[in-house]
């Protein structure tokens, strides 16, 4: 008997953790950005895109609203901004 | 073919026989020359398979895991402390169901540190889902290790299986032993074609998280498939073996003259041939004793051991663990069986041979004589009392 | 069945003492069994091999402390292994001496001396007194043929060219050094 042992890889992109983004979202500025891509690189869903400076954008889809991508940031070019607020 | 050989190399050929793509496997004393050999196999060119030099035996448990989930029959090997120390990996490798082949050469836990030979180790892994045969000569060693790989690779069984061989007695000692052809073993084990496997054109992921809702699931299919598929394969297997090769080893248990016996004796290993020679003994002088050999450890095979011990009077069980504490393992486990019976046997259990304690004819004279006084649940054979002291000393 | 009990030293060849007569044993049509006793397990430590044999498969797993025969490859260890303790009645000791060896007499046993290292050094070059007594055993026992004896050696050096034949040289001269 077995039971379950296991999955179809790359099932996780079926699972939209953006749905888990409760209080705030990062807004990508894209005034000051250098185009380090530190935001990509320590994203946990690697859900940034972006290669050019004043390029990089998270996909909202997945985003859990973690803001490391604000804190990492360099030139402070991402800000955590409430849901309520506007786009 | 009969050759005379150290048990070691009976079990590096019989591994080469069943051509693993992957060994794995770290030294340790007495464990050290099968891999030895299987080295020099791979060295010369004779077996064709990725001999992986580890740093450890986590490493090298690690490596035969990564191996089989790849969908490569794999072999490692070990003693003791390499044992436990791979015991993380090895329950993940029976909870992957990846049917890894490991030869345990017998030998005691640290500390006091001990090269010798008792169980301790193999039994320390008895609950982590392995299939576990017990072997009494080298024949039964590299029998084991051919029809092993044949169950736990069954598609319907998926288990790894661990043939445990006294450390020294066998794996040092040298007799005489049938070598099988490869002719033979190739129409008896065919190559492995797991029903999983990680491959790129068609990705899986293994090893998942289990979290409350599916975990008691995954344990609950192993307790099945180890107490249904597994005991009712083993004689099916064992026959097919027979077929090809001419002996049946590979049993649930073995009896030896228990049909009229009012004392049986349960033990598993090498100590088993000492104890047939001590009944023949007896028996000589018109004592009707027998003996009961656990052949296969885990699954327990309940059903067996309780129809062949109900008819005696007397059961006296002789094991090389002991769960400190407690009592003896397989003495837990047989009382367990006449748990509320009517009609049971008295049972006692011995503790003997630990760390290489020699356990001779005597220890089994001995232990008969006491089976058939009162009930005692662990009795330790041979001690020396002049090395137990009520108070610390510095000697 | 008849047991033999080696005293020797670690990486004095006790074990293939035991392994070479187990085979030639075994090319009689004869079951053996030969182990290792390690104490140490260090180069130098006492230890002991094991052999017994039989028409019959070998069951019995334990040490032997009643010997038919002992071989003791060591003339040092006569004393301090105290080997001739346990020998059953009318058993053979052969024992490697040196020009310095006390006489000893077992009790109940016939004791039979042979210079193995001095053979050995003439013959091999070294002082690896066990294929000398290998020899030496096949005359006193009668268990086993010499040319067993060396069909076995010459299995067990065959990846060994350069010291077979001195080995088997060795094993002819403790054969005929039994009067």
């Amino acid at each position: 008997m077995f039971s379950i042992l296991v999955a179809k890889a790359g099932s996780s992109k079926d699972n939209k953790t953006g749905s888990w983004r409760s209080v705030k979202r990062p807004k990508f500025l894209q005034k000051d950005c250098i185009g380090c891509g530190l935001c990509k690189l320590i994203c946990p869903e690697a859900c940034i895109e972006g290669e050019e400076k004043n390029t990089y954008r998270p996909d909202y889809d997945y985003c859990k609203g973690c803001g490391l991508c604000a804190y990492i940031c360099p030139k402070k070019d991402i800000e955590m901004i409430l849901e309520t607020e506007e786009k | 073919m009969k050759k005379f050989l150290e048990g070691s190399q009976a079990v590096a050929k019989a591994v080469k026989l069943a051509k693993p793509g992957v060994i794995s496997a770290y030294p340790i004393t007495p464990q050290t020359h099968i891999v030895e050999g299987l080295a020099q196999f791979v060295a010369d060119g004779e077996l064709k398979s990725e001999f992986v030099n580890v740093e450890s035996e986590h490493s090298a448990a690690s490596a035969v895991l990564g191996a089989e989930a790849c969908g490569v029959r794999s072999f490692t090997a070990t003693s003791s402390q390499g044992l436990i120390l791979m015991s993380e990996v090895l329950f993940n490798i029976a909870g992957m169901r990846l049917p890894v082949m490991l030869v345990c050469a017998n030998r005691a836990l640290s500390a006091p540190i001990n090269i010798w030979n008792d169980h301790q180790d193999s039994i320390a892994l008895r609950d982590s889902g392995w299939i576990q045969f017990y072997a009494e000569n080298h024949q039964e060693v590299v029998d084991f290790i051919l029809q092993g790989y044949k169950i736990g690779e069954n598609p319907k069984i998926m288990l790894p299986v661990m043939v445990c061989m006294d450390g020294y007695i066998l794996t040092h000692g040298m007799e005489v032993v049938d070598i099988p052809s490869q002719e033979q073993v190739d129409k008896f084990l065919p190559p492995y074609n797991p029903p999983y496997k990680l491959d790129i054109d068609n990705p899986l992921s293994l090893g998942l998280l289990g979290d409350p809702t599916v975990y008691m699931e995954t344990r609950y299919a192993i307790q099945d498939t180890l107490n249904n598929d597994v005991l009712k394969l083993i004689p099916q297997v064992s026959s097919e073996f027979e077929s090809i090769f001419g002996r049946r080893t590979l049993k649930l248990v073995e009896t030896y003259k228990t049909e009229d016996a009012e004392v049986i004796l349960v033990a598993m290993g090498s100590v088993a041939g000492t104890i047939k020679d001590v009944i023949d003994e007896e028996r000589s002088k018109g004592k009707k004793v027998g003996l009961l050999k656990i052949v296969t450890y885990r699954p327990f095979p309940k059903e067996e051991v309780f129809n062949i011990l109900k008819q005696a009077s007397r059961v006296g069980v002789i094991e090389k663990a002991i769960s400190l504490g407690s009592d003896g393992p397989l003495y837990t486990e047989i009382s367990a069986l006449f748990s509320g019976e009517k009609n049971s046997p008295q049972i006692s259990g011995f503790i003997a041979g630990l760390g290489g304690r020699d356990i001779t004819e005597k220890t089994i004279q001995t232990v008969i004589e006491l089976v058939k006084g009162k009930k005692t649940s662990c009795i330790f054979m041979d001690l020396n009392k002049e090395l137990l002291w009520e108070d610390f000393r510095v000697i | 069945m008849k047991e033999v009990k080696i005293f020797a030293r670690a990486g004095q060849g006790a074990i293939t003492t035991a392994a070479i007569l187990g085979e030639a044993l075994f090319y009689e049509g004869k079951y053996t069994y030969a182990f290792p006793h390690f104490g140490a397990a260090r180069m130098g430590a006492a230890m002991n091999a094991f052999l017994r044999f039989d028409e019959k498969p070998i069951r019995l797993r334990s040490k032997i402390y009643e010997p038919d025969y002992i071989i003791v490859i060591d003339p040092t260890l006569i004393e301090s292994e105290n080997v001739f303790s346990g020998l059953k009645s009318q058993a053979k000791a052969i024992l490697a001496v040196r020009e310095n060896t006390p006489q000893y007499k077992g009790e109940d046993s016939q004791v039979y001396r042979v210079p193995a290292e001095k053979i050995a050094l003439e013959v091999i070059g070294k002082p690896f007194a066990n294929t000398v007594l290998l020899g030496a055993f096949s005359k006193v026992s009668g268990e086993v043929k010499l040319e067993s004896i060396l069909k076995a050696v010459e299995t067990r050096f065959k990846d060994k060219p350069q010291v077979l034949g001195k080995n088997l040289e060795a094993v002819r001269k403790g054969y005929s050094s039994i009067g």
